[in-house]
């Protein structure tokens, strides 16, 4: 009976998993009816707590350990109070990524709960206290406009913390990474890559001349030489393509991008040559099973739980992932590949495809081009962290021993990955205020379905119109911003944000 | 309303601009996933058994809950191990043939060795069709693994096992033009079926002449005797262009320093040129060509010919030995072009030269799985022919195919002419203690047919006496078996 369960959950929980990832890019398709797009968000709900039973019923029936009960409960009320909270008093936020966050931590929860129960517990506690402080961080994001003139302190705080680390901090795994806390290990350029965002937003925003340019640049350089000394290859990498990203969508002008790229290139090329620990991780991806007694172990190891995966899995607790050092961290992909299958895998990159989707469709919308800045670059930071954590376990790129944001085991990066998705949110209530305003301004109401093409193109003209009032006010101070409104005759009717990235349609609804 | 729809299109178009540089930025993102993603499909489906089929992969032990061990099977369809499961559902491993394939597929229990060892992740995975293996699955049913099959032909096996007889020595066949190897027998040899009951007398016995388990084709080092005069004739080759023009009068001995050569059975061969030297495998005449060659280039070669180095075969091996250093002394010198000396190799090295000589010099890295098929016989997974490397020049090879072509129509081979199949080869008459009465008998060569292909073998029997005598009649069965069948 037991292994009947086991087996066929296999099976159910790759399809669970399936549709609920299907719902991702179905909601980001066009669609003109609220309802309908209620009820994805809704399925996807029910498809996390189905998976989320199913994975635990596994669990507790192949180690029969009764506090797996009592941890699945609490659990459950942890998304349920997830859920209700945003549903209160964040109505207007991206319900997709809400949805998202809960599932990848809950996939998180249920591996960790595989690799080591006592590990998971620490986890979900952290998962607890991260969650409630962060709640608040979509309430004061838009207010606190003070943060958009913290420029030097910024840089001034980053660079000091990963200083004092890369001198003093305790040698993990062959890298100065984290010091200790009142007995906490806290790993700082976990939190120091969100300030490095809010600098180099600021710094745009006050301006894109050349010489701002400079001073932000070399700014950017030293934080990135300091973690490539300090061996934390990953989050150097992670730092120099946000910053990039980011002077490109600043400046407009390709030729810093792909100059920057070039650059960036041949420094990767030279710190092959300088330093033995990038060799090292190029040599284990060249190919890890002649090394396997030394550099290779920890790939080959991964790919052996990928490779013996399959597309179908083991299922739950029948692999044997602890077999790869560091699992709990930077391989949890390669464990969730080998016990719940390929496919599952698959799902799970396109779950994290769509939260980065989200991520830069807000950073898209927003006008205000410091928070635009924010967003591109808490998105970027996202999702070449993912890109460089998968990509790293299937030996698809050197591995540089980053974790999966909101799967891997790891209270910093746990914390630090949803005080990202919470300025998201912060930035989607934003929007919404934004909105209500250009709505109630207009004094039109929304039309029925078959004016909506029309309204929608008008509805560009009006932002492109607004942008240019915010340009006369910029040379104006004195003018005053019209006072927001409540969003009158709004109740119950249809709020739709359309935005175009390259070509296709994007539609959000709340 | 006309003014109003271009007005409305410019403000798209800028708007589009606008978003430019998040399109390019959305664009990247995507097509990195992508690739990503691809790339994770493509390991899944073409690169994931190199990892799986790795000896270091640990998880063989989780893969026999659920699968039944597949079978083993010679090229032409005879099985060579299986698993046979009774009525309680106990396993027993069966090897139909007993000793005869012994060292070639190796043994279940106490360990692994030979294809059991290698192809031990192929034969405990199941290529099932997959609802069936749902279906297993859920009734707690084992699935049935999948078949390798070898390359090795049950013909030739049994034909090189026979004609081993009770010597000691070992036998290897391969296809020069793929690296397949068709037969592999090694004597002292056991029987996998009742290795489990015996493993404690088998390890017991300390005595270095049994040892059973010693896979001697692979692992077995043997003084190469005058087969290494293959090699002592290319460095001369590559040292003298006008090698031609070698003469030499061979009065059955030679004295140099203090020591003396002598032919073998101490014939006499009188005036020779390489050619003859070499037919008649004259230790004196090439006890002086070894004076002459330059040793570092020597050494050099050897090297270029794999000594010192692992073998790229599957099976496990024992490197060769060649250790001429230039300070070497005369004696050192001549001993070492005649292939005594300390030089020292396995037999499947010496195949692995003749058959990149037999194939205009290029090796073609042996193999032994052919492929594996799920139970029902749908192919899994070919394993195609491989080139490991240009070892000599076409016309090196050229020059050598002619020089052991002699052998067999005017030297010591001469048993292995007048057949319908051409052969050329080799022998040796390698002494190997103090004892100078006893020595270990070599051939090595090819044969082939312009229908038939070529065919490599190389043998050799312990203590045989002399390779025209002792190992020239086996090769030449193994021969008659491959083109009379």
């Amino acid at each position: 009976m037991v292994h009947l369960i086991t087996e066929l959950s296999k099976y159910t929980m790759i399809i669970l998993f399936a549709l609920y990832t299907y719902q991702c890019f179905s909601a980001l398709k066009r669609s003109v009816d609220p309802e309908e797009q209620a009820w994805k968000y809704r399925k996807q709900v029910i498809y996390l707590y189905l998976f989320h039973l199913n994975a635990y019923a596994v669990l507790f029936l192949s180690t029969k350990n009764l506090d797996l009960l009592k941890f699945y409960l609490e659990q459950v009320a942890f998304f349920a109070a997830v859920q209700i909270c945003y549903g209160i008093f964040y109505k207007r936020v991206s319900k997709l990524v809400v949805n998202n966050m809960c599932m990848l931590l809950c996939i998180g929860f249920v591996m960790l709960t595989r690799l080591s129960y006592k590990h998971a517990v620490k986890q979900f506690a952290i998962a607890v206290v991260s969650m409630a402080v962060t709640m608040l961080i979509p309430y004061f994001i838009s207010r606190w406009k003070f943060v958009k003139s913290l420029t030097w302190i910024y840089a001034l705080a980053g660079i000091t913390m990963l200083g004092v680390v890369a001198v003093l901090g305790a040698v993990s795994h062959g890298a100065k990474l984290s010091f200790s806390v009142a007995g906490i290990a806290v790993q700082p350029s976990e939190f120091i890559k969100i300030i490095f965002v809010f600098f180099v937003a600021s710094m745009f925003y006050e301006s894109t001349e050349f010489d701002q340019i400079v001073k932000a640049t070399l700014v950017a350089a030293l934080h990135v030489i300091i973690l490539v000394l300090s061996r934390d290859l990953g989050a150097g990498l992670i730092f120099f393509i946000a910053y990039m990203v980011m002077l490109y969508v600043a400046t407009r002008k390709l030729y810093y991008f792909a100059g920057g790229m070039i650059c960036g290139a041949a420094a990767s090329v030279a710190a092959y040559f300088l330093f033995n620990h990038v060799r090292v991780r190029v040599v284990a991806w060249q190919d890890p099973l002649a090394v396997f007694e030394r550099e290779g172990n920890q790939i080959s190891n991964s790919l052996f739980a990928i490779g013996t995966g399959g597309w179908f899995g083991m299922g739950l607790n029948q692999g044997m992932p602890y077999k790869i050092p560091e699992v709990k961290q930077d391989f949890i992909f390669s464990a969730i590949a080998e016990e719940l299958g390929g496919i599952f895998a698959i799902c799970l990159i396109l779950v994290c495809v769509s939260c980065l989707l989200m991520f830069l469709n807000i950073a898209m919308q927003i006008k205000d081009m410091f928070y635009k800045l924010v967003a591109l670059g808490l998105g970027t930071i996202y999702g070449f962290q993912i890109f460089l954590s998968i990509g790293g376990d299937i030996k698809f790129i050197p591995s540089t021993g980053v974790t999966l944001p909101l799967v891997s085991y790891g209270g910093s990066s746990l914390l630090s990955t949803l005080i990202i998705f919470a300025i998201i949110q912060g930035l989607y209530l934003m929007r919404e205020r934004g909105e209500e305003l250009e709505q109630t301004e207009s004094k039109e109401k929304p039309g029925n379905k078959k004016e909506k093409e029309a309204k929608m193109e008008e509805k560009k003209g009006r932002q492109t119109e607004k942008r240019d009032r915010e340009e006369t006010k910029k040379k104006d101070p004195k003018e005053k911003r019209p006072k927001k409104k409540k969003g009158l005759g709004r109740k119950g009717e249809i709020s739709s944000h359309e935005e175009t990235i390259h070509g296709t349609k994007i539609q959000d609804f709340d | 309303m006309k003014r109003r729809s271009t007005e409305r299109k410019s403000k798209t178009s800028t708007n589009r601009e606008k978003n430019r540089e998040f399109a390019v930025i959305t664009y990247l993102f995507v097509g990195m996933f992508i690739l990503m993603m691809g790339y994770f499909v493509y390991f899944q489906v073409f690169r994931s058994e190199d990892f799986i089929n790795s000896p270091y992969n640990t998880r063989q032990n989780t893969f026999a809950e659920h699968v039944v061990r597949g079978e083993i099977r010679s090229a032409d369809g005879k099985t060579l191990a299986q698993t046979v499961v009774g009525e309680d559902g106990s396993e027993t491993r069966y090897y139909p043939y007993g000793n005869m394939f012994a060292h070639a597929v190796g043994y279940d229990s106490n360990g692994k060795s030979g294809i059991e060892s290698f192809g031990n992740f192929s034969l405990l995975r199941s290529h099932a069709f997959f609802l069936e293996q749902v279906f297993n699955g859920i009734q707690d049913q084992k699935n049935q693994g999948d078949n390798v099959i070898t390359t090795l032909n049950y013909d030739l096996q049994e034909t090189a096992y026979q004609a081993l007889g009770n010597n000691r020595g070992a036998v290897v066949a391969l296809d020069p033009a793929t690296g397949k190897i068709l037969a592999m027998v090694s004597k002292p040899d056991f029987d996998p079926n009742t290795i489990a009951a015996e493993w404690e007398s088998i390890i017991a016995d300390t005595d270095s002449d049994n040892s059973v388990l010693v896979n001697r084709a692979a692992q077995g080092l043997y003084p190469p005797g005058s087969t290494f005069k293959i090699l002592t004739t290319l460095e001369y080759i590559r040292e003298n262009p006008n090698y031609q023009n070698y003469a030499y009068d061979c009065t059955g001995s030679i004295t140099m320093e203090n020591t003396e050569i002598h032919c073998y059975h101490n014939s006499v061969h009188g005036t020779e040129n390489l050619e003859s030297s070499f037919a008649n495998s004259c230790n004196t005449s090439y006890a002086n060509i070894g004076l002459g060659l330059d040793k570092k280039a020597f050494r050099k070669l050897s090297e270029d010919l794999l000594f010192q180095k692992n073998l790229p075969i599957p099976y496990a091996s024992s490197k060769s030995s060649f250790t001429l250093k230039e300070n070497a002394n005369t004696d050192e010198v001549t001993q070492t072009a005649i292939g005594q000396g300390e030089t020292l190799m396995t037999p499947m090295h010496l195949a692995m030269i003749t058959s990149a000589i037999a194939n205009q010099g290029v090796l073609m890295r042996p193999y032994v799985i052919d492929h594996t098929e799920n139970y029902k016989g749908v192919t899994v997974k070919n394993y195609r022919a491989s080139q490991y490397g240009t070892l000599i020049s076409e016309e090196e090879a050229g020059k050598l195919q002619e020089f052991m072509k002699k052998v067999v129509t005017e030297g010591t081979g001469s048993k292995l002419s007048g057949q319908s199949y051409q052969a050329a080869g080799k022998t040796g008459s390698a002494e190997f203690s103090s004892n100078k009465s006893e020595s270990h008998a070599w051939f090595t060569g090819y044969a082939s047919t312009e229908e038939q292909g070529t065919i490599v073998v190389t043998v050799i029997v312990e203590k045989g006496g002399s390779g025209s005598a002792a190992a020239v009649p086996v090769a030449k069965q193994v021969f008659d078996r491959y083109f009379y069948r």
